[in-house]
């Protein structure tokens, strides 16, 4: 059944595949990073038209599923807004805005994390806001989420083959591209079922490290 | 050297501004939700002058020096810094809340020691106490490292200067957070029972910083403590508070030896 000559045939355009998948889950985390951070900034102003618009957002983005939210940027905003964008920038668009609002509650935990007194101390030494949280708040607050974030990036990772619904030519649309050519599914299929448990085994690894090594940090 | 009459105008006029007190709380209220816990205080201190603020707990002590650090803010009344509202701006002859560009101006002259101290553990302590001069003031970082050391040098700690928070005590946690508010400068400063989280035997070495601080005279100093024989020592005038008014002042001879209100006496007895 398993032929090993196909498997190799197949590899190198798989591997061409993972590239793509690798790079819209970088970008989207990365987006969903920022974005997350943004959020949860400004879900803690003082302004509260700021604080309703944030939760509102949170709220829409996730009480719709991911596919819909790429179908509607793929199809509707070329429709709405007169402009589009490739299927691969829709897609970490996508992905990046709705892991943000789950990033956000996980800075949301570390910020209130942070003691009260360090804000405190903040302002009675006449620090800026921007500078309160650069200076103070953030550096105490990421470290202990971490771990947390890279779960999501693992998370992240193994959704990016919604992104075949919106064409996006990533590990599953070329799996299933080679099995319609060859019409053979098992080889192509399970490879990229590997290469999707080896990648997020190598980065959980790599978050359990993270995980120790912060646990030895200089605590309060 | 000989002035002029204008010049002499001038030095009178500046002297006058001298005695501006250095802040004045005028009928201050403060509700937390339904609960008023200050019920209209009226407070002056002068330039340089040490008050201690004594009472029992939840007398509204620390809520009257939070709110000149601006960290709580007044239901009604005004606090005057040097003769400028400190919550308000005058605007068209009445009075309107400040902005935050205000309160950052008006921070500079103002100070606070916390009794947990609050220090930023993820900083070593020469980097808790250069932070602010260097972020806020926009000194250079030889400039604030010299101004720093020359800070922890007078609490005693000049030693420690590459080590976390963590790894000190609790005494010389509070020392540090004493260098990092004076490294500002400010013209009155904030000590909310700054001892009270110690442990007993690191009291002293604590109060023996303040007491040097008091000494160089020239900061005006809000002691909120429970230690009286400190109180009496290095306070000019001492406040006695209870239930959210201020009940009897003087000086501390006469606040110790011969207590008016029967409250004070009682607080008084309780305590010894
Ligand atoms: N943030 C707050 N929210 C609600 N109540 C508060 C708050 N801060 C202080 N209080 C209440 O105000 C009163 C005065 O507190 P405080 O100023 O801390 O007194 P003291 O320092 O003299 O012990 C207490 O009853 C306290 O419970
Ligand atoms: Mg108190």
């Amino acid at each position: 059944m398993w032929d090993w000559d196909y498997a190799l045939s197949i590899l190198p355009r798989l591997l061409g595949a993972l590239k793509v998948t690798l790079y819209a889950t970088f970008w989207g985390f990365l987006l969903a990073s920022v974005f997350g951070l943004l959020l949860a900034v400004l879900g803690r102003s003082r302004v509260k038209a700021i604080r309703m618009a944030v939760f509102g957002f949170v709220e829409f983005i996730r009480s719709t599923p991911l596919l819909v939210q790429l179908f509607f940027l793929f199809y509707s905003i070329p429709l709405l807004f007169g402009f589009s964008m490739t299927a691969f920038m829709t897609g970490v668009i996508g992905l990046g805005l709705h892991y943000s609002t789950y990033m956000s509650e996980v800075y949301r935990s570390g910020i209130d994390g942070v003691e009260k007194g360090q804000w405190e101390a903040a302002r009675a030494l006449n620090f800026s806001k921007a500078r309160t949280w650069t200076s103070v708040v953030l550096p105490q607050a990421l470290p202990p989420i971490l771990p947390i974030m890279g779960n999501y990036l693992i998370v992240m990772f193994k959704e990016t083959p919604l992104l075949a619904a919106i064409t996006v030519v990533e590990l599953l649309t070329t799996a299933k591209n080679i099995n319609s050519m060859d019409w053979r599914p098992f080889e192509p299929y399970t490879i990229i079922g590997l290469l999707f448990l080896v990648i997020s085994l190598l980065v959980s690894l790599l978050v359990g490290i993270m995980e120790k090594h912060l646990g030895k940090r200089h605590t309060r | 050297m000989s002035l002029t009459m204008e010049e002499q105008a001038k030095q009178v006029s500046v002297g006058s501004v001298n005695k501006v007190p250095m802040v004045k709380y005028t009928n201050v209220m403060k509700s937390f939700g339904d609960l008023e816990v200050l019920h209209g205080i009226d407070l002056e201190m002068q330039a340089g002058e040490k008050i201690a603020l004594i009472g029992p707990s939840g007398s509204g002590k620390t809520t009257i020096g939070r709110m000149l650090m601006t960290l709580e803010e007044p239901t009604s009344g005004t606090i005057e810094v040097e003769g400028e509202h400190l919550w308000h701006v005058e605007k068209k002859g009445r009075l309107v809340r400040a902005s935050e560009a205000h309160l950052h101006q008006m921070r500079t002259k103002i100070g606070m020691v916390f009794q947990h101290f609050n220090l930023f553990p993820h900083m070593k302590v020469l980097g808790n106490v250069t932070e602010a001069p260097r972020k806020v003031l926009g000194l250079s970082k030889e400039e604030a490292n010299d101004r720093a050391i020359e800070m922890l040098r007078k609490v005693g700690l000049a030693d420690k200067l590459d080590v976390y928070p963590a790894k000190l005590s609790g005494g010389q946690k509070q020392r540090v957070a004493i260098a990092r508010a004076l490294v500002m400068r400010p013209k009155v400063m904030v000590f909310d029972e700054v001892t009270s989280a110690l442990d007993p035997e690191l009291v002293g070495e604590v109060l023996a910083v303040i007491k040097e601080i008091a000494e160089e005279g020239e900061m005006a100093m809000m002691l909120i403590t429970h230690e009286m024989d400190f109180a009496r020592e290095v306070a000019d005038r001492v406040i006695f508070g209870a239930e959210g008014h201020i009940v009897e002042q003087g000086p501390p001879e006469q606040i110790f030896e011969n207590p008016q209100s029967e409250r004070l006496q009682s607080f008084l007895k309780r305590i010894r």
